[in-house]
């Protein structure tokens, strides 16, 4: 199959603008006979569904968590980019969409960034309309911030609730659209499969989480609003329940996936504190801002550290390393998130990590406090200073924050075309469940603007030229393709619940967390790959022999449905090994530690590489079959990426 | 329903007689307070036999007796409703509850305080409001004019220890009472605002100490000075 | 360290359900109280029975969806979320009682599970602008004074998680209910629908079975999030100007 990306040609400026005006519309009197299902609450689902709802079209929203308004978007801390320029600093759409496509290491489609730059400025005058209260000025107008390393203050935000915020407005527009009753809200519902009629996704099955039943929901489009797979690495920043499932399905009834190596580690996470642990924290990237990243210059130091012979005061400043201010002159501690994580792990690796496990740097704000003040400083952190210690048991006023790289964020997902539609007719992705806008790496405070800009701005356009194009008529919810969809399910539920082998689901997922992080995290290389693909496997097979999945299918059953999350996740394991180990490069997120230069940063091969990796399921136990979308660059340079 | 029924039967309008006929209700002990110091003028109860003439004879002072009387039946019936609401909010309770480590003890049992004070009115007017209107008083004549003297049974009645403690005891709870109501009321009527609201604290933590305070003086002070 | 835990446990929402007791050795004191009692799962699942059914999310904070009443207080000891209590606020030995929130209107789905869409009705009775995506004007044609943004986030701060109902001895949602309130009366944005907002966010709250505020202030001060019931005093001006002035009858 060809992977025809749909951008429209013509100059880069124009090409939305040209795209809405050729695409259908639907009749304003046809909209009320079409039915959208929309898989997802979070900043894409809960905007795409209010959004279509506003326009007419019946609207089925489905999300596992009680409440639409506890989707993950909820935990974004720093804030939404948007080429406003409110502050005269030279920002503009073009430079957006600039920095995002060399923030992604070139392995994204341009035309996609420029739209996401374009309506930017869009979102930001929709969420104020919808009463998010965004950080002020003392005149009444919006603040702004410098964020992730841009050099440009275009960064919109709510004290560290920027997500929060966001979502609660998308959570507000969508709540008037199920008071109007053009929505049906489904929550507690998990999404176990996409219903397929004559090549078309025409439904989806489900499960109530709280009765067991399986239910069939038949309508003109479907929409995966569901989130990133990071949770694929078990310790994530991740919400608990977020998960591959819903993409996963779709991939395996035809969706290709792309570039599912493609994963962001942020660089400032609370470390791992023992076994114990079941999530990993994000302290906002906006620490950077003041903090300074050190680790002592002798392992010697370190490893009287890690024996707490010494204290992290009692170090001397000319015993300590500030790393990336000496590799990095001019962009010191706010490099891009790969790279800062990437070095936390040389020095980690090199042994000079600081915590007892040795997988930590220090965050030091003992020369900001003394500069600005500790008042300044709590003013700007306080909150996230004050969730430091509840953690971690120490003040960060008076001892440096301990650190280490997390995975956060997936910038791979279902390969979408221009209008966000799978490979499959009818079937969209949006938000972080898509692969387009992020290429290998993410910046800071964008993935709010792609999940608000597919929802609210991008997808009311698209998938009403597709639905113009099959028509209203209904579709048949007593199609026999539904009962066998519901089967399967059904099936797979029995399957699981009868194995009742002698480990835990959450066994098989620490296990599984295990093989990627050490062979597809931080850096990979074709040996360490070779051996996790093997490994995955084993451990899928053990789990289909030997899973302890209790109770019954009908009642809240919290291991049953982990159990199909990390089922999917062991596939999905399998396939991220396949793509890292395909990518003989490194960009972005994505090292093998076979291609770098000799100052050991990634190593791009643009001749061979420049592409979107997009994978065909073609059926259990078989080797998926790589597709390739080219990637061209019309209106920026592909250089190396130097923060030097 | 016509929305003055509808807004009496929300939660919040309930609060909101609660709250009007509360604040009413520490008006009436304001002006009661202040007429009963009579009872410390050393005079053989002249002011105050003048005094207690005057308020059940003057037709203003009648008006805002009725209303007190409203006010008093209507907190009581309301309580009654809300309590009940509330109850029913929560059909099962809590094995184990740390109430005291987030809010005043007096907050939580408005309910009983309201109950026991209103024991005491009843005890109260039977004893005083309702001999003033239809008992058989002795009768004291000053200037001419004639007057019921309510000054001796008010003096009889404080003979008597177990009437003082009771009185005594009654103001504690009403104390309690008043503790949390005062500030309470001005917090139902949506009056809350940070230059305001710490006066307004502190006007009630004054008024539920001085005030009932004064009112158990009057029984200790005929008990120990007759 | 070692806890003795004793646990709600109720199949469903029919069933009369009733305290199970749990000993629990090695825990870590940097471990989070839901970690502690992922630990307990597992051993449960081990041993075939079944786990511990709680409601948890996002583990740091803002998802509201934790909660459990440990110990007599909402989310347990500290003023956090269940997830960011760890288990160095308790000692070895303790006792640990988990309940979940008690309130007719968030009944018992599973254990320490509940059931609180009726947040959800109470925003949808009106707890937005009503604005449609598109066509609205620059965010910078709305000038807010800063205090008054500052106010309207304090209260937008809310994560939903309803230990104010929790807290309340009348299982009152006043708290929650009148910071969305709050958030929208306090903006220009919101004032179009003041008094509508009010009168319908009121009355939905009162529908769905929740007791009234007795001003305690245990909601406060139980409030993860630190709302403040100034909004509830907010939310009672709202209400009674707006039923007397609005054009509602």
């Amino acid at each position: 199959m060809i992977l025809d990306s749909k951008a429209p040609a013509g100059p880069l400026a124009e090409k939305w603008t040209k795209h809405k005006f050729t695409s259908k519309l639907v009749n304003p009197a046809n909209k009320r006979k079409y039915t959208v299902i929309v898989v997802g609450t979070g900043l894409a689902g809960a905007s795409a569904a209010a959004s279509l709802a506003e326009l007419g079209y019946n609207v089925k929203a489905f999300c596992f968590q009680d409440s639409p308004r506890r989707a993950h978007s909820i935990a974004a801390q720093g804030g939404i980019n948007a080429a406003k320029n409110y502050q005269n600093d030279g920002d503009s759409v073009f430079r957006l969409f600039y920095d995002t496509v060399k923030g992604g290491d070139y392995r994204a489609r341009e035309a996609n960034v420029y739209r996401l730059a374009e309506v930017s400025v869009n979102i930001i005058d929709q969420c104020v309309a919808q009463g998010v209260p965004f950080a002020r000025e003392y005149g009444g107008l919006l603040a702004n911030r410098s964020f992730g390393g841009a050099q440009v203050s275009r960064t919109f935000y709510a004290r560290g609730q920027t997500g929060q915020q966001l979502l609660l407005g998308a959570y507000s527009a969508l709540s008037r659209q199920v008071a109007t009753g053009k929505v049906k809200l489904y929550p507690r519902t998990e999404m176990m499969d996409v219903v397929m009629i004559d090549g078309h996704a025409r439904g989806i099955v489900t499960r109530n989480l709280i009765t067991g039943a399986v239910e069939t929901h038949a309508g003109h489009a479907v929409l995966l609003c569901t989130g990133g797979y990071g949770n694929v690495f078990f310790l994530s920043t991740n919400a608990m329940g977020s998960n591959v499932t819903a993409a996963w399905r779709a991939h395996k009834r035809g969706a290709y996936f792309a570039n599912p190596c493609f994963t962001q580690i942020h660089p400032t996470c609370i470390p791992v504190s023992g076994d114990h642990q079941s999530k990993l924290t994000l302290m906002s990237e906006s620490l950077r801002n003041d903090g300074r990243v050190w680790v002592p210059k002798t392992v010697e130091i370190a490893e009287k550290l890690r024996k707490g012979q010494i204290k992290a005061n009692d170090i001397k400043e000319e015993d300590r390393d500030y790393y990336l201010e000496r590799r990095y002159p001019s962009f010191g501690n706010l490099v891009p998130r790969d790279v800062a994580s990437r070095n936390a792990k040389y020095v980690c690796d090199e042994g000079r990590g600081v915590n007892e496990t040795g997988e930590a740097v220090f965050l030091d704000f003992r020369d900001a406090i003394k500069r600005d003040s500790r008042n300044v400083i709590e003013q700007k952190y306080g909150n996230l200073f004050d969730m430091y210690q509840q953690i971690t048991g120490e003040n960060p006023y008076e001892v440096p924050m301990m650190i280490y790289p997390a995975v956060h964020y997936t910038m791979g997902g279902l390969w979408v075309d221009y209008n966000l539609m799978t490979t499959v007719p009818g079937l969209y992705a949006l938000g972080e469940a898509n692969f387009s806008d992020h290429g290998a790496n993410r910046l800071g405070a964008s993935a709010l603007m792609q999940g608000l800009a597919d929802g609210y701005f991008v997808i009311p356009y698209t998938v009403g030229d597709y639905l113009a194009t099959i028509g209203p008529a209904p579709v048949d919810a007593n199609h026999p393709e539904f009962a066998k969809v519901k089967g399967e399910v059904q099936d797979r539920i029995k399957k699981l619940l009868s194995i009742n082998g002698s480990k835990t689901v959450d066994y098989f997922h620490k296990k599984l967390g295990k093989i990627m992080w050490d062979e597809c995290g931080m850096a990979r290389t074709a040996e360490g790959l070779t051996k996790a693909k093997a490994q995955i496997q084993a451990l899928k097979k053990e789990f289909w022999s030997d899973v302890k999945v209790l109770g019954f299918n009908e009642e809240l059953n919290q291991s049953l449905e982990k159990a199909h999350r990390v089922a999917d996740f062991l596939e999905l394991g399998e396939l991220m090994v396949d793509d890292a180990l395909n990518r003989n490069e490194s960009c972005g997120g994505h090292f093998r530690e076979e291609y770098q230069t000799p100052e050991g940063e990634a190593l791009r091969d643009d001749e061979n590489y420049a592409y979107a990796a997009a994978w065909k399921y073609m059926g259990e136990g078989i080797q998926e079959e790589l597709h390739q979308e080219a990637l061209v660059f019309e209106n920026v340079k592909l250089t190396q990426r130097s923060y030097k | 329903m016509s929305w003055v029924t509808k807004t009496l039967k929300s939660t919040l309008g309930r609060k909101l007689i609660m709250a009007l006929t509360g604040l009413f209700l520490i008006l009436f002990l304001t002006g009661h307070v202040s007429g009963n110091l009579l009872l410390f003028k050393n005079d053989g109860g002249e002011a105050f036999n003048i005094y207690a003439k005057f308020m059940t004879t003057n037709p203003a002072v009648k008006v805002l007796s009725y209303l007190t009387y409203i006010s008093v039946i209507a907190h009581v019936i309301y309580s009654i409703i809300l309590s009940r609401h509330n109850k029913a909010a929560r059909p099962v309770g809590y094995a184990e509850s740390k109430a005291a480590t987030n809010s005043a003890w007096a907050s939580r049992n408005m309910g009983i305080l309201g109950t026991i004070i209103l024991i005491f009115i009843v005890v109260h007017m039977q004893s005083f409001w309702a001999q003033m209107h239809w008992g058989d008083l002795p009768v004291k004549t000053y200037a001419g004019e004639e007057y019921k003297d309510l000054y001796s049974i008010v003096n009889f009645a404080f003979q008597n220890i177990f009437m003082v403690i009771g009185y005594v005891v009654a103001m504690a709870f009403l104390a309690f009472h008043l503790s949390h109501g005062f500030a309470s009321a001005f917090q139902t009527l949506g009056l809350n605002h940070k230059k305001y609201s710490p006066a307004i604290k502190a006007v009630g933590q004054l008024y539920c100490i001085v005030v009932p305070v004064l009112f158990a003086a009057m029984p200790l002070y005929i008990y120990f000075t007759s | 360290m070692k806890l003795t835990l004793k646990i709600w446990r109720q199949k469903n929402a029919s069933d009369k359900g009733g305290f199970a007791t749990y000993p629990v050795d090695h825990v870590s004191k940097d471990m989070s109280f839901l970690e502690m009692l992922d630990v307990l799962n597992e051993e449960l699942t081990e041993k075939g029975e079944d786990p511990v059914h709680f409601d948890h999310d996002c583990r740091e904070g803002i998802c509201g969806m934790c909660s459990l009443y440990i110990n007599g207080k909402p989310h347990g000891p500290q003023q956090t979320t269940t997830c960011q209590l760890h288990m160095r606020s308790f000692n070895d030995g303790d006792t640990v009682v988990i309940e979940p929130w008690r309130a007719k209107a968030f009944p018992v789905v599973k254990d320490l599970v509940v059931d609180r869409a009726a947040f959800d009705r109470i925003i949808q009775a009106g707890g937005y602008v009503n604005v449609n995506t598109g066509g609205v004007p620059d965010a910078n044609e709305i000038p807010i004074p800063k205090t008054i943004a500052d106010l309207a986030m304090d209260a937008a701060q809310c994560i939903g998680c309803g230990a104010c109902v929790a807290a309340c001895k009348n299982a009152s949602a006043m708290l929650f209910t009148s910071a969305k309130v709050s958030q929208l009366a306090l903006l220009p944005q919101g004032q179009v629908e003041r008094k509508t907002r009010a009168e319908k966010m009121v009355a939905q709250m009162d529908a769905e079975g929740f007791g009234a505020c007795t001003n305690t202030g245990a909601c406060e001060a139980e409030c993860p999030k630190g709302i403040s019931i100034t909004n509830i005093a907010r939310m009672n001006r709202e209400y009674f100007s707006a039923v007397v002035s609005s054009e509602n009858v």
